[in-house]
């Protein structure tokens, strides 16, 4: 178990040193909270939607943990050049737990980085519908920091090198986040869409996310719960696998 | 009662076509410090790399310890304790916390970590630099911090891959002297491989030869010196290996990733 709270570890010693990282990762959520926020708010107002800002915060929230996550998980590409992971992978402890301890670590350092982004949103005029669901709340961004350093981690444990790292970014990451339902209400969509968002599991935390802050589900709350709770067991169990896996 | 702590039978490396590690099949003793010695792209770190779970076998057996790294990767773990070639630490954590990290991770005691990382950082003079980020230090400082964690437990058996490439020949002799130490203190049995005769010569109880992936002798220092009518070892290593110049195959090397990413 010590392997995975030195692994766990290092990852936040890393984030805490990179100063650049933690403001430069705030950038892009910022810019949508404004541009989106403020941008579309008047015309989300007019469809009778409501106060979008009060409807994209967590959806933003959602995204700065997604990206930072998949970010995290995709460093054992970096370790792997840098010749660390080496280091790691010969050590005399199950290689699960050396990925987990990465997985973990990298969730908590994606999870703060969603409170930074959920402290700005007030700036920006969010107003919490209810306090007593905050930790449910946290639950969720949890969640969704799991699934997806664990996703980034199993990524990264089958690509030798960074080529394909813009790759994923656009044809994965970006489709994650605009089909999940952080930006816009699911109802009413063109079918095909719908399946899509319904088979994403970012969709489910975001909707539970939504749930607690603003009291609005799609999906109901024990849904969101469970799937997101499975798609965690699911990426966890094949990042480990994948993980195991690696030769250098 | 076993004798033989490492045992290597028609051992197979192939990447692709080509074969990285051609049948090669020795042991090593308990105790001893052994030696692969041979030229650029002759096998040595594709061996190492099977040896230590970091690569598998095309096929050929091993045992460590009596594990098998293939089935008993846990267990060979627990064997070994490993200087790699190619860097391995965290530039982004500092020398203490890569020492500590490393402790940590090979369970050792909080109390014995503090005092082993201590002595071992004043053995390779970078205790005065025991706070700074590993990513200021030079390739010398790098290179004596890797050395100073692969000392800091004690395993069965110690893998040194070119361990002293890049120091000075101070450096190096204090080095070359610890591994004799721990060596004889703990019985630690030592496999290194190395470019420097000389080292190899007085530092090691026996050499395999290894070129073109096959080994092409082996024994002690002065039975190859016997073997092959000479001297001193050197001349002993370019009878048996010729005198050409190698390149690492470079075709080869550009078909892995890792390499192409090395050489930008
Ligand atoms: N991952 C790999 N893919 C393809 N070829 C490789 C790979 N690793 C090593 N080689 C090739 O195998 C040969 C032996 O390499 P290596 O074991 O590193 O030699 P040494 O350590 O003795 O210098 C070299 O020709 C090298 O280019
Ligand atoms: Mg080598």
């Amino acid at each position: 178990m010590i392997a995975i709270y030195t692994l766990w570890l290092r990852e936040l010693k890393k984030y805490f040193r990179s100063k650049s990282r933690i403001i430069g990762s705030l950038g892009q959520p910022i810019l949508f909270l404004v541009a989106l926020g403020f941008g579309l708010g008047p015309v989300f107002q007019k469809a009778g939607q409501g106060n979008y800002i009060q409807f994209l915060v967590p959806g933003i929230i959602s995204m700065s943990i997604l990206f930072l996550a998949v970010f995290s998980g995709i460093s054992v590409i970096w370790d792997r050049q840098f010749g660390f992971l080496k280091e790691t992978l010969v050590a005399p402890v199950p290689r699960w737990q050396i990925m987990l301890g990465r997985t973990l670590g990298g969730a908590t350092v994606a999870i703060m980085q969603g409170f930074i982004v959920f402290g700005i949103s007030f700036l920006a005029g969010f107003k919490l519908a209810n306090p007593m669901a905050l930790p449910i709340t946290l639950v969720f961004m949890a969640l969704i920091a799991l699934i997806f350093t664990a996703l980034g981690t199993a990524i990264a444990s089958v690509l030798e090198d960074m080529h394909g790292f813009q790759l994923i970014m656009n044809f994965l990451v970006m489709p994650i986040f605009f089909l999940s339902g952080a930006l816009f209400p699911l109802t009413n969509l063109p079918k095909a869409l719908n399946i899509i968002v319904r088979l994403n599991p970012l969709s489910y935390g975001v909707d539970g996310i939504r749930a607690t802050l603003d009291g609005f589900s799609q999906f109901g709350l024990m849904t969101d719960f469970w799937i997101s709770i499975i798609a965690v067991a699911i990426l966890i169990s094949i990042g480990s696998y994948l993980f195991s896996k690696i030769q250098v | 009662m076993e004798e033989d702590i490492i045992k290597i039978k028609n051992l197979v490396k192939k990447f692709g076509d080509f074969t990285a590690v051609d049948d090669i099949t020795f042991n090593v003793k308990k105790g001893e410090i052994f030696a692969f010695l041979g030229p650029n792209g002759a096998g040595k770190t594709t061996t190492i790399k099977m040896l230590t779970t970091l690569a598998s076998p095309t096929s050929g057996t091993i045992l460590i310890n009596g594990y098998d790294p293939t089935k008993q990767q846990e267990e060979t773990r627990e064997s070994f304790g490993i200087v790699f070639q190619d860097p391995s630490l965290d530039d982004d954590l500092t020398a203490y916390e890569n020492l500590d990290m490393h402790g940590m991770l090979y369970k050792v005691r909080k109390k014995d970590r503090r005092e082993r990382i201590e002595q071992l950082l004043n053995f390779v003079e970078l205790w005065d630099r025991r706070k700074d980020l590993v990513k200021h230090f030079s390739g010398g400082m790098k290179r004596r911090l890797e050395i100073a964690r692969g000392f800091l437990h004690h395993p069965k058996v110690l893998f040194l891959d070119e361990p002293t490439i890049g120091l000075d020949p101070q450096t190096r002799n204090h080095i070359w002297n610890y591994l004799k130490k721990m060596n004889q203190e703990e019985g630690t049995t030592v496999f290194l491989t190395t470019h420097y005769m000389e080292e190899a010569d007085k530092v090691c109880d026996r050499i395999a030869i290894i070129d073109h992936g096959k080994i092409v002798a082996q024994g002690t220092s002065e039975e190859l010196k016997a073997k092959t009518n000479t001297d001193y070892l050197e001349d002993a290593f370019l009878a048996l290996t010729g005198t050409a110049i190698r390149e690492e195959a470079v075709k080869n090397q550009a078909m892995s990733g890792r390499a192409r990413a090395w050489r930008r």
